[in-house]
């Protein structure tokens, strides 16, 4: 029963897709058939790797509105490096966009550690200065599939048993960030500094620290998802992956991060981003304009997040012993 | 003379040994106030040492201190008698000192097991925590402190005194040679605190040297081998516990005859204004009923997390009850909110000064007309001058000292910052004032004159409640009192049944 | 004891000398610098109508920043505005459609942002959810039901004199939008700074939990400033469609963002609690005066954005490295 109650917002969430999968199939029965839903997995990839980084920057209360601006300033950076120097092996590109994505997280990781600016303030200030970077590299201009390496542009689409790279990427960063979340000391220093500051303090956690690993977490995500992106779409620009900071949280609400901190998991997040996946690619497919999306996604945050505040409902202090009891 | 023998009492039990831990002439201000004046404490292995002294004489802070919250102004910490830094909290536990503190400050979110083990979790492959080790650890630990619960458990499903253990139990996990613990008992009930007596016993025989901080003398003398003395900010005394009485430590705790504190007060008492039948809350209280009549003081005395608080809260509209009727002169009184219960003429005013009392950012006269607003203003338009006049009238009232009325009250001592509260209160014309734990954490200066303004108020034809945990000062103030015990009220006792015993009796529930 | 007087001044400090202390003189201060170098820089810079012009820069976007100033100051947010803009403009889009005149359009787009401001407030309000994922959420519906409705197409044909609002002046180089702006500027620096309800903002902003304990009506409160945030973003809806004589989904995307660094940059905590109205107007000028002069010297838009991100991050940010550097 314990352990019920422990899984039952993932519970519920597989629950919802697997009947969301349901009524698609109904229409369009091809659509659960298992290679679309690897494609479907693989759609959903760049969603998954930013939204378990941004879960944990919401797990210790804060917010990074400036991943997309990092994925595509880390995406036009790599690019960029590929055409000035086609022979470099793809590992030292995803080793630099990493590190750079890292580098850009840290930048807002200092400014809200060390000078205790809020984080909508910076992630929201350092999102445009991004973008504007952007800008400012590439003079404004595209790079066109044309002008990146066969080697670049081949490496999220390699096939490993049957999955491209890019779907085993999501996945390993899934097990690992699982692994990092329940089972070592800053995994676990995530969960308090987000749900007890004070408390955390007391136990020896340096919370301002702790935020900052979390959105150097994020923009390292960030920058991998940077070169996933502009390698497997063949092409970087100034407003790539526009917007998308919010379909990541989004994700995150949906798959059960409470914005208040100290709530959520890997899986969830991984699960609010399949949900949004698969609605996306599923409206083409039943024949609803894809201008749908959008409001449904909003409908889906609003949902979710109500869901979420009723699950975790403060409970007092218990003081009736029945109530102890009775939990 | 009383200093002199005590310390060479201490002289003769300290000749073998070096204290463990020490405080040498520790100092500590903040911004306008010196909380800890040179203050010197030591602790010896195997020895458990009574910290003692009034609210706000620096007890919290030595512990802010030894545990590496704070960093002390002047002075220094010594361990084996050599000195040493706590820079953070981490670096205190590395050092072997570990504390259970007075507020449970855990994570509801996580288990029972990490709330002990955070930190400091047992390793198993690749660095990793070795989740069943610790649980099961976990599980030995709380049984030791007689806590039976699963240790998987979320710590939000836990009870008050459940939570309590738990936070007694992760000071344990640590392999301390020094455990604070700041008022361990204020939220058990009696077996729970003989088990406790137990355990402090048990760690005493392992050779850790015991901070045992309590407000109880009976327990005191029971459990300490020593005691030290603070006021304001300043040791006054220490010694070894056999060389004292129970009255020479209440002298040097307050620095007078405690039997002046309290106002001869006329206790008569007129109709009834207030009756209040089966309120019942789903976790909090149940079956609470009463009455209240004008001119009376009613004490509410009770265990740290009895349900007074949560009672008055809903009473003052900030939870709804689930069952429950309120009558105020005669009439049924709906109260959905603070706001309602203002109208009805009920105010309260909350044990948390600093969030739920004031607006410490606002200056003081806009927080003593904010409930008044619609009084000193015209059309909803602000009058800045009858805010001013309205607040002066009120806070002269109370004797309030501050540099300026456009002071933050954030700015004002504790006693000062009380009687903000209270102004703000009166001038709204109240029927029923509830004062939850009035005087706690303020000076005895403001402490007398909130007891002296509170006989007045009674005197006028107000009817007071009055939550309390210090019996002083339930027993000195009160014309009746109310006992709760996990959520209920256990007894109403007047007259002659109102003696320290009964009191600790009913709200422990022997 | 005897140290201290009796009796309590009123008032240490004299309420001018603590405004000359302030930030809006210091965000005056800069705006006046910026006038005097763009006047120096370009020559086009000091011309009755360019400066005319450049008022339209910030005018539509003010009118909201004013009720989310006061929004902000009460510790919520509402990230929706931009979309409330774009529903609202879609729906008096269709009203023309149907053949409704201007007196039915106004009426349209003013009831349509005061519906999507007690939607946000509802939820925020009476369920409890934290209103940044709210609006987040009614984001993405509001403007996701505008492209429902519109798709890629858009709506034109709106009544010529309803164009009045975006385009007509009231005398000489005056605009419309432009005194409109100043009444509601005035409008709500009495409601902020001048009333009982202006004072409960504050209150509820500094600590919602003492506030409540004071007998404030904290949910009331914030539903209201929620509608006026509705309300407002109707206000400019009209203002924007009347001035684009248009209406197409992604009307007014990302001003969201730009409202409130606006609200921000003029002094308004992010935190809640403190901020004045006179700020915001000082920030508009500057944002409008930064935006004009850089146009002027043709930097392209993304460029600026740099400049308003960093602006952003470095308001807050300079004070507190300055505090930092001095202790």
């Amino acid at each position: 029963m314990q352990k019920q109650i422990l899984m039952s917002r993932e519970v519920l969430l597989t629950g919802a897709i697997v009947l969301l999968l349901a009524i698609i199939s109904t229409r369009f029965p091809a659509f659960i058939a298992p290679s679309n839903l690897a494609n479907v997995f693989n759609d959903t990839a760049p969603l998954i790797l930013l939204a378990i980084g941004q879960m944990i920057v919401i797990l210790t209360r804060c917010i990074d509105l400036s991943v997309a601006a990092n994925l595509a300033l880390t995406g036009m950076v790599v690019s960029m490096i590929n055409v000035a120097m086609p022979g470099l092996p793809v590992p030292i590109i995803i080793f630099i966009a990493v590190a750079f994505g890292a580098l850009l997280g840290m930048v807002n990781g200092v400014l809200v550690w060390k000078l205790e600016i809020p984080p909508i303030v910076v992630t929201l200030g350092t999102m445009t200065i991004f973008r504007g970077t952007i800008f400012l590299l590439s003079e404004g201009k595209w790079i066109n599939a044309h002008e990146f390496s066969e080697t670049f542009k081949a490496f999220p689409r390699t096939e490993l048993l049957g999955l491209p790279l890019m779907s085993w990427i999501a996945i390993a960063a899934v097990i690992f960030f699982s692994v990092v979340m329940s089972r070592t000391t800053l995994g676990r220093a995530f969960y308090a500094a987000g749900g007890n500051p004070h408390a955390a303090t007391y136990a020896g956690i340096d919370v301002g620290r702790t935020q900052f690993w979390a959105f150097t977490i994020s923009g390292a995500l960030a920058g991998l998802t940077g070169y996933l992106w502009v390698s497997r779409f063949a092409v970087a620009f100034v407003d790539l992956a526009g917007g998308f900071e919010l379909s990541v949280v989004a994700a995150c609400v949906i798959g059960g991060v409470a914005i208040m901190g100290g709530i959520g998991t890997v899986v969830g997040a991984m699960l609010g981003a399949l949900f949004l996946g698969i609605i996306s690619n599923a409206l083409p497919v039943v024949n609803i304009s894809p201008f749908w999306q959008l409001a449904i996604s909003g409908g889906a945050i609003i949902i979710a997040v109500a869901l979420n505040a009723q699950a975790n409902r403060e409970k007092g202090r218990i003081i009736l012993k029945r109530a102890e009891h009775a939990t | 003379m009383l200093m002199e023998t005590d310390q060479k009492s201490v002289l003769a039990s300290t000749e073998s040994e070096i204290p463990v831990l020490a405080l040498n002439a520790v100092t500590k201000t903040f911004p306008g106030v010196t909380a800890l004046s040179e203050v010197s404490l030591e602790l010896f292995p195997g020895k458990v040492t009574a910290l003692v002294g009034e609210n706000g004489a620096g007890k919290s802070t030595v512990v802010k201190i030894l545990t590496g919250i704070y960093q002390p102004n002047g002075g220094q910490i010594e361990i084996d008698g050599s000195p040493i830094r706590f820079p953070t909290a981490q670096d205190a536990g590395d050092a072997g000192v570990t504390a259970i503190h007075q507020e449970t400050v855990l994570f509801d979110e996580l288990s029972v097991a990490e709330n002990v083990f955070l930190g400091h979790a047992p390793r198993g492959r690749f660095g990793l925590i070795d989740t069943s080790a610790m649980m099961e650890r976990a599980r030995e630990i709380l049984e030791s402190v007689g806590a039976h619960i699963d240790p998987r458990t979320k710590l939000k499903d836990l009870g008050i005194a459940n939570k309590h253990l738990v936070a007694i139990a992760r000071a344990l996990s640590i392999d301390a040679r020094v455990v604070i613990m700041d008022e361990p008992t204020a939220a058990l009930s009696q077996k729970e605190i003989e088990e406790l007596y137990d355990l402090v016993e048990e760690l005493k025989g392992q050779g850790k040297a015991i901070l045992f901080i309590s407000h109880k003398f009976d327990e005191i003398f029971r459990i300490a081998d020593s005691y030290t003395v603070f006021r304001d900010g300043a040791l006054v005394g220490s010694g070894a516990i056999a060389d004292v009485t129970e009255a020479e430590l209440v002298k040097m705790m307050v620095g007078r005859d405690v039997s002046q504190i309290f106002p001869d007060r006329e206790r008569k008492t007129g109709d009834e204004i207030l009756a209040v039948d089966g309120y019942e809350h789903p976790t909090e209280f149940a079956d609470i009923s009463f009455v209240l009549r004008r001119g009376e003081i009613l004490g509410f005395y009770g265990l740290v997390g009895a349900g007074r608080s949560e009672f008055m809260q809903s009473l003052f509209g900030i939870t709804r009850p689930s069952a429950g009727d309120v009558t105020i002169d005669g009439e049924r009184a709906i109260i959905r909110s603070p706001a309602d219960a203002v109208g009805k003429g009920i105010v309260y005013v909350p044990e948390d000064r600093g969030r739920q009392g004031t607006i410490t950012a606002l200056p003081i006269f806009q927080n003593v007309t904010l409930p008044s607003l619609g009084r000193t203003s015209k059309n909803g338009f602000l009058k800045l001058a009858e805010e001013f006049q309205l607040a002066r009238e009120y806070t002269e009232r109370l004797d309030l000292r501050a540099a300026s009325l456009d002071t933050d009250v954030g700015n004002l001592s504790g006693g000062n910052q009380q009687k903000v509260v209270i102004a703000k209160w009166l001038a709204t014309h109240p029927k029923i004032i509830i004062l939850d734990e009035p005087t706690k954490g303020i000076d005895i200066g403001s402490k007398a004159a909130v007891h002296e303004f509170m006989a007045e108020l009674a005197a006028q034809g107000l009817a007071v409640i009055m939550v309390s945990s210090e019996i002083p000062e339930v027993l000195g103030m009160s014309d009746r009192v109310i006992v709760m015990r996990e959520g209920r009220i256990a007894a109403e006792l007047s007259g002659d049944d109102m003696t320290p015993e009964t009191l600790v009796r009913h709200a422990a529930g022997i | 004891m005897t140290d201290t007087t009796r009796f309590i001044p009123d008032r240490l400090q004299s309420p001018l000398e603590r405004r000359l202390k302030s930030w809006e003189t210091l965000l005056l201060a800069v705006a006046v610098a910026i006038f005097i170098v763009n006047s120096f820089t370009s020559p086009y810079f000091l011309n009755a109508w360019n400066l005319s012009d450049m008022t339209f820069n910030f005018t539509e976007k003010a009118m909201i920043a004013f009720a989310m100033a006061l929004l902000i100051i009460a510790g919520e947010i509402d990230l929706s505005v931009a979309s409330i803009i774009a529903l609202a403009s879609t729906a008096m889009g269709a009203a023309v459609q149907i053949g409704l005149g201007t007196p039915g359009l106004v009426l349209v787009g003013l009831g349509v942002g005061l519906i999507c401001g007690a939607f946000n407030g509802f939820l925020v309000t009476k369920m409890g959810l934290p209103s940044i994922v709210v609006t987040i959420g009614t984001m993405s519906l509001f403007r996701g039901i505008s492209y429902i409705v519109l798709g890629d197409q858009a709506y034109r044909g709106y009544p010529s004199d309803f164009s009045f609002f975006g385009q007509g002046y009231v005398f000489w180089v005056i605009s419309f939008e432009f005194v409109l702006f100043a009444i509601i500027a005035l409008v709500y620096f009495v409601i902020l700074h001048k009333t009982n309800f202006g004072r409960a903002v504050y209150a509820i902003g500094n600590n919602p939990v003492g506030a409540e304990f004071s007998g404030i009506r904290v949910a009331r409160v914030k539903f209201i400033l929620f509608l006026l945030t509705g309300l407002m973003s109707g206000v400019a809806a009209i203002c924007l469609t009347s001035r684009l004589a248009s209406t197409r989904p992604s009307i007014a995307f990302g001003w969201e963002l730009e409202i409130v660094t606006m609200v921000v940059l003029g002094g308004v905590s992010i935190l809640g609690g403190s901020g004045s109205i006179p700020g915001v107007v000082i920030a508009a000028f500057v944002m409008g005066l930064v935006t004009f002069g850089l146009g002027l010297l043709n930097v392209p838009g993304i460029v600026m954005s740099i400049v308003i991100g960093a602006l952003l991050i470095g308001v807050i940010a300079l004070p507190r490295l300055w505090e930092k550097w001095r202790t």
